[in-house]
């Protein structure tokens, strides 16, 4: 289909939220959920067929607002439009209880979120990509504080909202200081303007470039601009966590690689060179934390939180090379990781439902009766711990190559340990809780942490048989991330994708499955395997690790810390390119 | 430039900072997401002043001669969907302080302390 079509893919979602905002009160529950999926179905439909272009908005060309559908933000958006009918089909069962008279208003919110995520994907204007960045942040906040009857979740749900806009008006800033130089708003019009004016990069440039990162890095969860993402994570419902974790993040790193390499990557812009250092520091710092902390949470949905920033620094690491080996690995490692996380969350709310908590210490041998789910479970930890064929140890392998080449040979062994210590934390809690392996693990009251025992099932009553849709949707997720790492027709369309992303030339060559990549996605995942079966045989040695304590205090869970840190990671970010 | 051609900037950059520093030190989650709005004006102060013209009037074509020198309309309309954005943002994240107050029974950011670690 041609890419005049383009805006229905924003459009679509909004026209069907809207119906239902309307309509949903009248409708009954299973008519509501039904015209949402429906929506959310025909806009994947409409991402995966509508051709790669440019299209003006109402036709104003050359001084309207324009969408540039090109290969990769297509991929997004289609990517979010999958997750999205996941999500809807897995809540199906959900939220009974509270607002019976709006029987649409779950479905309907879901929707505006595709549309502002499909919207950033595709937005080809910066001042419209901070619109979608708020439209889809303020549409989050609300999903995440969706049970409002919970202290917790919109406890988590404002610091999330003040951390995220906070972060947006920076962006803005930035985008205020770049028109003023340039009198554009379309991202390649400015990144033109910037090379032709040929004085090289300026303070004011820098301070741009800096400024408008702010905001993507916040919404990428980039250590220390992160801290709102556990908290959110924590307290949303499950469906929201899996969009949370498994598109939105990743959303923003797409934002910091599309301005970069659209608007700053010519001459006029940021040199190479700083943004690779600083891309790599961001990076290298996000993985270390996201994976030490993943290893001390006992409340799942904060341990999977924590292994998303985990991999949030690889991706960002894969970013660094600024090659298009390392984003199309990246683009390729965020496909399995999306079905990997997404499974990973659809099995804790299974968990949620039925037990009525989410800690891994009271859940110790309580869902044996489980074993799918279970397998399901391991199967999702195996994945984020890059086992061979998901796509996940494919991404990461051709990702880990190229951050090699660029960096030298420490950068795969973060690429190995990061992926190693995020699934073995999966790992040990899934032996844990469903195969009841090892000693009754002990709650060490020195450390500071959030249990997740006594949390509110999200469905009516405590499930007593796991619903198809809830078993079904994780089986299709993990399906689809193993598809990701054996369709080389996939893996050849991203490499394409990222080759036209980055204005390669010559054509790479596709990503595919290297013997290191194998051994190494082996390796990490025989690691994973062992460090959690040490993990479970001895709890002590490797529970709770003293060392850690200070860096767990800075989760404090207040607000006004979380902001004098992201003002830290801006001072941080304009070191590094100064 | 003169002095007086930066001081729009300098009121912006301080504006912004002004409401970093009370959101950082805040103590009362309504005084929270007022210091958020105080941040976010700052970007209203950038875009006008970026869009002034010295002598221009204002972007309102019906009642102005032919070729009169006016101020940039695209920065306003720009600050136009910012307001709009921005009372979005601040009427939810109230809606959620408000939730706040009722489930926690405090509005101080220092006593909600469940979250952690």
């Amino acid at each position: 289909m041609s890419a005049v079509l383009l805006p229905l893919v924003v459009a679509l979602p909004l026209l069907g939220a809207a119906l239902l905002v309307t309509g949903g009160r009248k409708l009954p529950r299973v008519a509501a959920d039904g015209l949402g999926t429906a929506c959310a179905a025909a806009t994947a439909v409409l991402t995966l067929t509508v051709r790669p272009g440019q299209e003006w908005v109402g036709g104003w060309h050359g001084v309207g607002i324009v969408l540039a559908g090109d290969r990769l933000g297509l991929g997004l958006a289609a990517l979010v439009s999958v997750l999205v009918v996941a999500v809807l089909v897995y809540s199906w069962r959900y939220f009974e209880e509270p607002p019976r008279q709006y029987a649409g208003s779950f479905p309907a919110l879901v929707l505006i979120f595709q549309a502002g995520m499909c919207g950033f994907a595709l937005t080809g204007d910066l001042f419209n990509a901070f619109v979608f960045f708020e439209l889809m942040g303020v549409v989050a906040y609300a999903l995440t504080g969706y049970r409002v009857d919970e202290a917790r979740a919109v406890q988590g749900a404002l610091t999330f909202g003040i951390v995220n806009s906070f972060g947006g008006y920076a962006t803005l800033l930035g985008i205020g200081l770049l028109y003023a130089r340039t009198g554009e708003l379309g991202m390649a019009r400015i990144g033109r303007a910037l090379a032709t004016e040929g004085h090289g990069p300026d303070a004011l440039v820098l301070c741009a470039f800096v400024l408008v990162m702010t905001g993507l890095l916040v919404k990428a969860a980039a250590v220390p601009f992160h801290f709102w993402l556990p908290d959110a994570h924590a307290v949303a419902p499950t469906p929201v966590c899996m969009l949370l974790s498994g598109v939105m993040v990743e959303l923003g790193g797409y934002g910091v690689a599309r301005v970069y390499w659209t608007v700053f990557a010519g001459p006029g812009g940021v040199p190479a060179a700083d943004v690779r250092h600083a891309l790599l520091t961001f990076g290298v710092l996000t993985a270390l934390v996201g994976a030490v902390l993943c290893w001390q949470q006992r409340h799942l949905k904060r341990m999977l939180a924590f292994s998303t920033v985990g991999h949030t620094g690889l991706f960002l690491v894969g970013l660094a090379t600024l090659s298009p080996e390392g984003l199309g690995g990246t683009a390729i490692y965020v496909l399995g990781h999306a079905g990997a996380k997404a499974a990973l969350f659809a099995c804790v709310g299974i968990l949620l439902d039925r037990y009525g908590s989410v800690d891994e210490y009271e859940l110790y041998r309580k869902a044996r009766e489980l074993p799918l789910v279970g397998v399901l479970f391991a199967c999702g930890g195996l994945a984020l711990g890059g086992l061979p064929p998901f796509g996940t140890a494919l991404g990461k392998g051709v990702a880990e190559e190229a951050a090699g080449h660029a960096f030298g040979a420490a950068l795969p062994a973060l690429y190995v340990v990061v992926s190693a210590i995020t699934g073995a934390a999966v790992l040990r809690a899934g032996a844990r809780i469903f195969f009841g392996l090892g000693p009754r693990p002990i709650p060490s009251d020195e450390a500071p942490e959030t249990p997740g025992e006594h949390e509110v099932p999200e469905t009516a009553v405590l499930l007593r048989r796991v619903p198809a849709t809830m078993l079904g949707v994780p089986i299709a997720l993990l399906a689809g991330a193993v598809a990701v790492g054996t369709v080389p027709r996939l893996a050849t369309a991203v490499g394409t994708a990222a080759d036209r992303f980055t204005g390669q030339v010559i054509p790479s060559p596709p990503p595919g499955w290297t013997t290191p990549g194998v051994v190494l996605g082996i390796l990490s995942a025989v690691a994973a395997m062992a460090l959690a079966t040490a993990a479970v045989r001895m709890p002590r040695r490797l529970g709770f690790l003293r060392w850690t304590t200070p860096l767990r205090r800075l989760h404090s869970g207040h607000v006004g810390d979380y902001i004098a840190w992201v003002v830290a990671g801006t001072a941080l970010l304009a070191l590094l390119v100064r | 430039v003169s002095v007086l051609g930066v001081m729009p900037y300098a009121v912006a950059g301080w504006v912004f900072l002004i409401g970093v520093y009370g959101l950082a030190t805040s103590r009362n989650l309504v005084h929270a997401v007022g210091c958020l709005a105080v941040t976010q004006s700052s970007t209203y102060v950038l875009l006008i002043a970026v869009g002034y013209r010295d002598g221009g009037t204002a972007p309102v074509f019906a009642d102005i001669p032919v070729g009169r020198k006016v101020v940039d309309p695209v920065v306003q309309a720009l600050a136009l969907t910012d307001v709009v954005v921005g009372a979005t943002v601040t009427a939810l994240l109230l809606a959620l302080v408000v939730q706040v107050d009722k489930r926690h029974g405090t509005l101080d950011p220092d006593e909600l302390s469940e979250l952690k670690g």
